[in-house]
């Protein structure tokens, strides 16, 4: 009988074929790894979605502010005289114009309904005020406003504006948080599963370092193992949490939060850089647990 | 080679090895005997690195295995043929992918034929192609020797290499020791074979050592 032909192998090929081919890990390492990537899919989209909603806040809210004029009726149109006097002289804004009639109903309908007789309420005047380049001084122009027209008020919105964005904030960073933690946790379980193959091999690695194999040999027979299971497990998971996010209501149609947890433009190549992450989670946890365990082994 | 300096080996309070100084000269050809348990194969041990001495000092081709990192080990191994009883091999690789182990480690290709003729020089290859579970006692024996000597090591350990087989497959085995000693080979067996002892004393100029109460010293004719 003739020896098997040798197949032209590279050296990290030969390194893994040295390792008996399965185990009772094999599955828990692939599982493990399209469970977790399955979850940070979801993670990612929350965080992508967060970020847009507290740009889209910010940049809304923030270049806009409006003047609410509240004057006894005789000296309405000499206050609006004097606000407009003031915006038209102060540096940074962009623009200005008096809300009218029209729009003030249409502002007020949702509450009020569509016959609303303006003439009948005492509705204040209000004014959008466009913020420019550099913008002006808030505080500033709420100063000559009261020294003008006692009966403008400034709002910049800031109130609510800055909740609403460190809200969006801090989902944004709770989603970046979960993802640095099941990645944290994919670490985990690959070394626990790491340790348990090598620990199974035991005889295989005594073998192994009878013949002078090195550590660093031994390890990376291992490490590629679960670097490629990992690296397959969260392929299937990055492509099942893609479809699930693609398959939620899209956020134009419902025009809420929840419905606007998704990807867009770009944000749909995200998860194409998981599996290659994960693999690097898998090499790296795999090649310090192997190295750790090496060094009770013998 | 190998030297031992006034080396000791204790393990769980108890001493196993005290005092032994020795050296295995290059081309030299040593027995190491004594009953179970005297502390033949932790000599042997002692020799690959695979134990430290607590005392004394071992050196391991010029070097103190105390001073050898553990790539260095592995290195040195390469140096050494090791051939143990209970013969180790990978279970799922063929015999000719065991043979060609040593090689694979350390990221080197062999050389089919260099493989083919050690096969047929232990008279194996016909098997090249089997699993070891497939192998009989005095064939796993054989392929372990030829696994030690297939990267032209400078020393060979053996730890009861006959011990599994009967008194022919023994004498198989001998010859190709004493055949490696004549191509320069440097040979150390530990055996309680006394017969095996004898009928090498008679083919090859050899140095019988005895392990008792914990020492080394040089058995005499008394064998």
């Amino acid at each position: 009988m003739k020896p098997p032909a040798a197949k032209p192998a590279s050296s990290a090929t030969r390194a893994v074929q040295v390792v008996p081919p399965s185990g009772p890990t094999a599955w828990l390492t692939t599982f493990t790894a399209g469970a977790m990537t399955f979850l940070c899919v979801f993670a990612l989209a929350l965080s992508l979605a967060s970020g847009r909603l507290a740009d889209r806040w910010s940049e809304a809210l923030a270049r806009t502010a409006t003047i609410r004029l509240s004057a006894p009726a005789e000296q309405v149109d000499l206050q609006t005289d004097a606000i407009l006097s003031v915006l038209s002289t102060t540096p940074g804004v962009a623009s200005f114009r008096v809300i009218d009639d029209a729009e003030a109903r249409a502002l007020l309908e949702p509450w009020f309904g569509p016959d609303l007789p303006l003439e009948a309420l005492q509705i204040p005047r209000l004014f959008e005020v466009m913020e420019g380049d550099p913008p002006y001084d808030s505080e500033g122009l709420r100063q000559r406003l009261l020294a003008e027209a006692p009966g403008a008020v400034l709002d910049d919105h800031t109130r609510w504006h800055r909740p609403l964005a460190e809200a969006a904030e801090r989902i944004r960073l709770l989603g970046i948080l979960s993802i640095a933690l099941i990645g944290a946790t994919m670490a985990a379980m690959i070394t626990l599963a790491a340790r348990a193959a090598l620990a199974s091999n035991a005889e295989v690695i005594r073998v192994l370092r009878l013949v002078g194999a090195k550590d660093s040999y031994i390890a990376r027979a291992f490490v590629r193992r679960f670097t490629l299971r990992a690296m397959t497990g969260a392929a299937i998971g990055a492509a099942a949490g893609t479809a699930g996010v693609a398959a939620l209501p899209v956020a134009d149609a419902a025009g809420g939060f929840l419905t606007g947890l998704g990807f867009s433009g770009t944000g749909w190549l995200w998860p194409l850089i998981l599996p290659p992450l994960a693999g690097l989670v898998a090499f790296s946890a795999t090649r310090r647990a192997a190295l750790l365990k090496l060094k009770e082994l013998t | 080679m190998i030297a031992f300096e006034n080396a000791a080996y204790s393990y769980g309070g108890g001493e196993l090895l005290t005092d032994v100084s020795l050296r295995l000269a290059p081309g030299s050809f040593h027995f190491l005997t004594g009953p179970s348990g005297s502390g033949k194969s932790t000599l042997l041990k002692l020799a690959y690195a695979e134990l430290v001495p607590t005392t004394g000092r071992v050196t391991l081709f010029d070097r103190d295995v105390t001073s050898l990192s553990r790539d260095d080990v592995a290195r040195s191994r390469r140096r050494i043929g090791i051939v143990h009883q209970d013969c180790r091999f990978l279970d799922h690789l063929t015999l000719a992918a065991n043979m060609a182990l040593p090689f694979t480690v350390a990221d080197r290709e062999s050389d089919p034929q260099d493989l083919d003729d050690l096969l047929a020089w232990v008279g194996l290859k016909h098997l090249s192609g089997a699993l070891p579970p497939q192998l009989s006692g005095g064939e796993r024996q054989r392929a372990a020797l030829a696994r030690a000597v297939i990267v032209d090591p400078d020393v060979i350990l053996a730890d009861e290499p006959t011990g599994n087989v009967d008194w022919e497959m023994s004498l198989r085995i001998l010859t190709l020791l004493v055949e490696l000693n004549r191509m320069g080979k440097t040979i150390l067996v530990a055996t309680h074979d006394l017969n095996l002892i004898r009928q090498a004393k008679s083919q090859i100029q050899t140095r019988v050592l005895r392990i008792a109460k914990h020492r080394i010293q040089l058995a005499g004719a008394n064998l």
